[in-house]
Parts: structure tokens; sequence; C-alpha cells
């Protein structure tokens, strides 16, 4: 059985056994018909053209896991943010851990969306907004349908919240293949504020599908830093949906450092419905091996007075390949847009591949829109100058490869996260430089 | 200290580099000097080890060891440094922890643990103030929109740092105003001692009445054309090449 027809006669007996009076109900059953119409994506979509998903389609996977999947902190400690103090959403194997999880309704919820999809008091919000600026193409649709499970966070106006929140999802491998729809709901109120950290982490080398939704909404001033740690085992790969709604004033950051998985695909969809509006987008991507990245970024100005940043550094080794599709929609209306958009990519290896394709499509005629795009190796000069200075090669490399990925680092503002981020960046290029850039 | 016998270079099958000798004992200084696109910073590249240049006869020989098949990481461990014409941006890196790492990586490939950073620091401060250089500046990223004459002084900071055997400055004269000269010079000069040799290339003979060589040498069409005495870079000031040129035919 393919698994699109198995997630069709799943869909039967779990919908069975949801309670028909739930809030997305309608929603659900839209959903899956719409993903029976349209299937899995194949490289005959422009969207999809260079990222087949065959060879990941193929395993058997599990859709509703074993519930007793414990796993030890000690095990997984190095997986959090540990040095500093954090909120934590953690599943396992797509379900909620309370023993690693840390939560609150004090100031604000942040706690899980199947309780917030239960409760009455969260019905206002979650009819509000959830699946409200999710768009209804065939993956989110999956996922809409078995939306269950995923962080909730809601922050009332006015609020900053105390600390970062930290999701994680981890898959343990108990399961010889796994497939994980998380859906988180994040719900930013006039003039709040809210870090969040996201990152899926396999524990084992079997196989795991996560095909992710989430969404944002920033109301009136709100501000969100998301950061998205992708650096999982090479037998897990990552479908994540990101989708925010802005409103005016607000600004929201989603930073995306792709170092790990097999084939990781990062669709980002920024909407801004208010004026004065700056959305960033920034990533770093360094790869190896047969390893493949896939960002398809989309940042919709509908307002006027409004900027966006975009800023993509890659590195690819081996027969790695990379994808950036950058696409920016001005309306008509949206005048005195500043939209900017870069790529910079270097291929350390003559069988790495990056496929680049910046789209601009502008209907206003007062804007500002750059764009840039370049392809290139390390500078030899450069590393000859690093060299004559007593360098090693494989040093010399090294540096100027955080040189090239420094800026985007600089947009990171928890200290503790930077670190980690640079230490990563230091293991991936397999030096130690001694300090942090 | 460094022995260049008959070397021939070529980058992409030019010959920049026609049958270069030259002879620098410990504790000399010389000077090169020649017309633009004459050889001197390809000169200074080879003998550093850039391998864009194919050396396709002769040899380089450092303290008696020939070196032209040395990486060049590998000839700096050996105590070759070189000042760039042109010192490249490095956006992301400052200068101190470029500087550091430049130490501690010498310090590696001679068995050496990596310099306390208590004595690494008070190493920074001396040479810096030394050079006159403002601390705030040696945490800003390496000569990324530095001007001209702030790289040149990095340059020599970082040379001061590493107190190399054989300093080869190209054109470190370049882009100083004469303050800047004065302290640039005044720096090479304090680190001169009778066991390093510098070999300067410039295009004017100002530097050399600060940093005084032993001989001076003419590189024309990738040849040394005539060698001689500090005299002699006064009369190429005021003569210029033309008559060198004259006594070649
Ligand atoms: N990578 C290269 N490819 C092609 N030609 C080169 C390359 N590098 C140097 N050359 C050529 O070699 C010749 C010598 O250049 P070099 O830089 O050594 O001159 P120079 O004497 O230092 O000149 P200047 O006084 O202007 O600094 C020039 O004709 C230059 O164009
Ligand atoms: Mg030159």
């Amino acid at each position: 059985m393919s698994l699109k027809d198995k997630l069709l006669s799943s869909y039967i007996a779990f919908e069975d056994y949801l309670e028909d009076d739930s809030p997305i109900h309608d929603l659900r059953s839209d959903a899956i018909k719409t993903f029976e119409n349209q299937g899995f994506p194949t490289k005959k979509e422009e969207a999809w053209k260079y990222t087949s998903l065959n060879s990941i389609l193929k395993e058997d996977y599990s859709l509703f896991p074993k519930k007793d999947n414990d796993i030890q902190l000690k095990d997984v400690k190095r997986y959090f943010l540990h040095e500093i103090d954090t909120y934590k959403i953690v599943f396992v194997d797509g379900i909620y851990n309370s023993f690693l999880s840390e939560t609150t309704h004090d100031k604000a919820d942040v706690c899980l969306l199947s309780s917030a999809l239960s409760k009455d008091k969260y019905k206002p919000i979650v009819e509000t907004y959830f699946n409200k600026v999710a768009k209804n193409n065939s993956l989110t649709s999956l996922n809409t349908a078995f939306a269950k499970e995923g962080a909730y966070i809601s922050i009332p106006k006015h609020v900053e919240l105390d600390k970062p929140i930290e999701i994680i999802n981890f898959a343990t491998g108990n399961e010889t293949a796994i497939l994980l729809q998380p859906r988180n709901l994040v719900v930013v109120g006039e003039n709040a504020q809210v870090q969040i950290i996201e990152r899926h982490q396999s524990l084992s080398d079997n196989a795991v599908l996560t095909n992710s939704v989430t969404e944002i909404f920033a109301e009136k001033r709100a501000h969100v830093d998301f950061y998205k740690i992708q650096n999982d085992r090479s037998s897990a790969s990552l479908i994540d949906h990101t989708y925010a709604n802005q409103e005016r004033d607000s600004i929201v950051k989603v930073h995306t450092f792709s170092f790990g998985g097999k084939l990781t695909r990062n669709n980002l969809n920024f909407y801004q419905n208010g004026e004065h509006c700056d959305s960033v987008l920034n990533g770093i991507t360094i790869l190896e091996k047969k390893q493949h990245v896939d960002h398809n970024t989309l940042v919709h100005h509908i307002s006027p007075n409004c900027e966006s940043h975009q800023d993509y550094k890659g590195i690819f080794d081996d027969s790695s390949t990379g994808v950036f599709n950058g696409k920016v929609y001005v309306e008509k209306e949206a005048q005195k847009i500043d939209a900017f958009q870069k790529n910079n990519n270097i291929l350390i290896s003559d069988k790495a591949t990056i496929n680049a394709k910046p789209q601009l499509e502008i209907f206003a005629d007062d804007v500002k829109c750059s764009h840039g795009c370049t392809i290139g190796q390390l500078d030899e000069d450069a590393m000859f100058y690093m060299r004559s200075r007593g360098i090693g090669q494989k040093e010399a490399r090294a540096l100027l490869m955080y040189a090239f990925a420094n800026n985007v680092l600089e947009g990171v503002k928890i200290p503790e996260l930077k670190r980690r981020v640079n230490k990563l960046i230091a293991q991936k290029i397999g030096v130690n430089l001694g300090f942090d850039l | 200290m460094l022995k260049i016998k008959n070397l021939h270079a070529t980058v992409e099958d030019k010959d920049i580099l026609k049958g270069i000798n030259l002879d620098v004992k410990p504790g000399e200084v010389h000077a090169i000097m020649g017309p633009n696109g004459s050889g001197k910073s390809t000169l200074a590249s080879v003998v550093a080890g850039k391998d864009e240049f194919e050396i396709t006869n002769g040899e380089v020989l450092l303290e008696g060891e020939d070196i032209s098949e040395l990486d060049p990481e590998e000839r700096a461990h050996k105590g070759i440094f070189l000042s760039f014409q042109y010192p490249v941006e490095i956006p992301g890196v400052s200068v101190t922890n470029f500087i550091k790492t430049a130490i501690n990586e010498t310090r590696k490939s001679k068995g050496l643990k990596d310099m306390p950073a208590g004595e690494m620091l008070k190493l920074i401060k001396e040479k810096a103030d030394m050079l006159e250089i403002d601390r705030k500046f040696l945490s800003r990223s390496l000569n990324e929109g530095f001007s001209g004459g702030e790289k040149k002084r990095n340059e020599i900071f970082q040379m001061a740092m590493m107190e190399p055997k054989l300093a080869i400055l190209d054109e470190t004269d370049s882009g100083l105003d004469i303050d800047a000269l004065k302290i640039v010079a005044n720096g090479v000069n304090k680190l001169k001692n009778d066991d390093n040799a510098v070999i300067v290339i410039t295009h004017y003979q100002r530097l050399l009445d600060y940093i005084v060589p032993d001989y001076v040498h003419v590189l024309m069409d990738g040849k040394i054309v005539k060698s001689g005495s500090k005299e002699l870079a006064y009369e190429l000031e005021e003569k210029g090449y033309d008559w060198i040129k004259e006594e070649l035919v």
C-alpha cells in the first residue's frame, strides 16, 4: 500500500477516535480531501522541481506510535539549551512528555495544542487563529487532517515572556520508521514578545519523516524571534511549514540553521497585513555527504511601508545539494516597500550543487527591492593570506567559512544559543578554533 | 638566510620571473625597487608559497633548505612573513582572534602548547602600543573597512607579533601618511636584529631613509638588472628607470 493510501485509510480510524465536537472537525475533513486530491508533491510541480520526495516516501511509516516511549533526561539533555532557564514543550514520538517539559499558564499560555483543542476556554483563540494563515497545499493539509498535538503558545498583549521557549520533538526509533506531524500555534498579542527555539531530533538510525506546520500570528507591535535548529541524523527527513501573519509594526524573525538530516524542506510564508512590518528570514546551511536542503520562502507584501530581509548562506561539501527559492510578492497597494534578499553559497566540492531561484513579483511602482545571489568557491587570496600567516589549510578554510556565515549569526539574540550554533558550525566544519566568533 | 638561485616562475603559462638571483644574509636589509608590473610582488608571493605561481626553474633556499615544495603555512612556521601589498579583508574574524590563531598554529607546528591567554594579551598590548594602534581597532574584523594606511600598519602589527626571521614588506609605505610611515618604520627597526633579515619592496626612496638598506636591487621584467648600495635609490628617485634600460642595451 502506498503511503498516501495508508494515510487515507488511517484517517477514517483516526476520525472515529476523535470527538466530533472538536472545533476543528470540519477543517480536518476538508483537509484530508485536499490531500486526497493533490497527493504528495512531485518534481513536476515548479515549487518542487529540485526536491524529490520519492525516496523518503518508500518507507513503511508507523502513523500512530505506541504510547510508552520513555526517554531519560540524561540521554537527551544535550539537545536542550540547558545552560539557561527555558520553558520546554517536549514530544517523544509525537506524544507529549510531561517529565521533560516545563509549561506555564501564568502570564502566558505555553502548553499543548491538544489541550487547547479540547478545552472550552481556548475555543475563541482556536477558532480565531487555527489554520487561518496556513495554506491549503497538500502537505499542510495532510498535517491539518491529522493535527492533534504540538505546541500551543499564546502571549497576551504587553507581555514580554521572561524566558525562551524550546519546542523539541524527539523520535526514539522504537518503530522502524515513523511519520510525525506536529502542529504548532503561536499567537503573540499586541506589543508582546517571545523567543522560540524549535528542534527535531531523532535518537536512532531508524527512518523519521516529520511533516510539521507552525502558524505564527504577530499582532500589532508584537515581536517574535523563532530559531530552527535542524541538525538531525542522516536517517531523518523534515518538511517544515511556517506561516507568519503580521499585523502593523510587528517584527517576525525566523532563523534556520540547517546542518543535518537527510532531506529538509523549509517552506516559510510571511504575510504582512499592516504598515511598518518587518520580516526577517535568515539561514545558515552547511551540508555534506548526500544531504539535501531546500529553502522555499515567500514574503507577501500586502501593506505599504514595510520591510523584509532575507539572508541565506550555504556551504556545500561532498555531493550535497541545496535549493533556494525565494519569492517576494509586492501587491499594488504596497508602496514604499524595502525588500531585500540575499543568497550566498560556497561549493567546497565540485560534486555539490545549489539551485538558486529568486523570484520578484512587483505590482507597486515605488518600492526598493534588491536581490543578490552568489555561488562561489572559497576566496583563494584570503586562503593564501591566512596560510602565509601560519594558519593551516583546514583551519584557514574553517575560519573563512565561519567568517562567511558570521553575519547571519549576529541576529541570534540568545547568547547561549549563539554559542551553541557556533559550536555546531565548528563541529560541522571539523575544527575547534578555541574562540567564538 | 634566504638564497634565491636562477628563479623562474610562471602564471598561466606567462613568464613573470626570468632568472632571479638574490642572497640575503642574517642582519641585512635589502630593498627591491622596479617599475610597475616588473614582478616584485610575484617574487614575494613565490617566496611565501602562493601556489598560483609555478616555479619552472631555480631554487629558493631558507637557511640552506629548499623550501619551494613547502606549503605557505609551513614556510610561515619556518619564519617567513609577507606583509601584503593588498592585505585581504576577512569579515567576521577580529584582528585579535586572527593573530592569536596565527601564533598558536605556529607554536603547534613546533610542538608547543598554546600561548597562555595572559601572556598573549600582554604581547598584543605591547606591540599595539609600539605601533600606536588603538585597542578598539583590534576587535574589528580583519582589514574590513580599514583605510589603506590602517591595513599596512596592521600588517606590521602582525609581523611584530610573529617575529619572523625573514620579513618581506611589499609596498608597506604606500598608503601611510608621513607620521604613520615613521611609526611603522620605527617598529620595523625595533624588530630588526643580527639574526633576522628584511626585504623591503618600495617605489619611493623616502621609506629607505627610515629603514636603511644594505643593498638596493632593481627588478625589471622579471630579472634583477642592477644592484647597489642605498645611493642607488636616490639615483632612481631622481632619474627614474630609463637610464637603466639604456644601460642594458
Ligand atoms: N594571477 C596572475 N595572472 C596573470 N598575470 C599576473 C598574475 N599575477 C601577476 N601577473 C602579472 O605579472 C606581472 C608582475 O606583477 P607583479 O604584481 O609582480 O608586479 P609588481 O612589480 O609588484 O608591480 P607593482 O609595482 O605595480 O606592485 C604583471 O604583468 C602582472 O599583470
Ligand atoms: Mg607589487
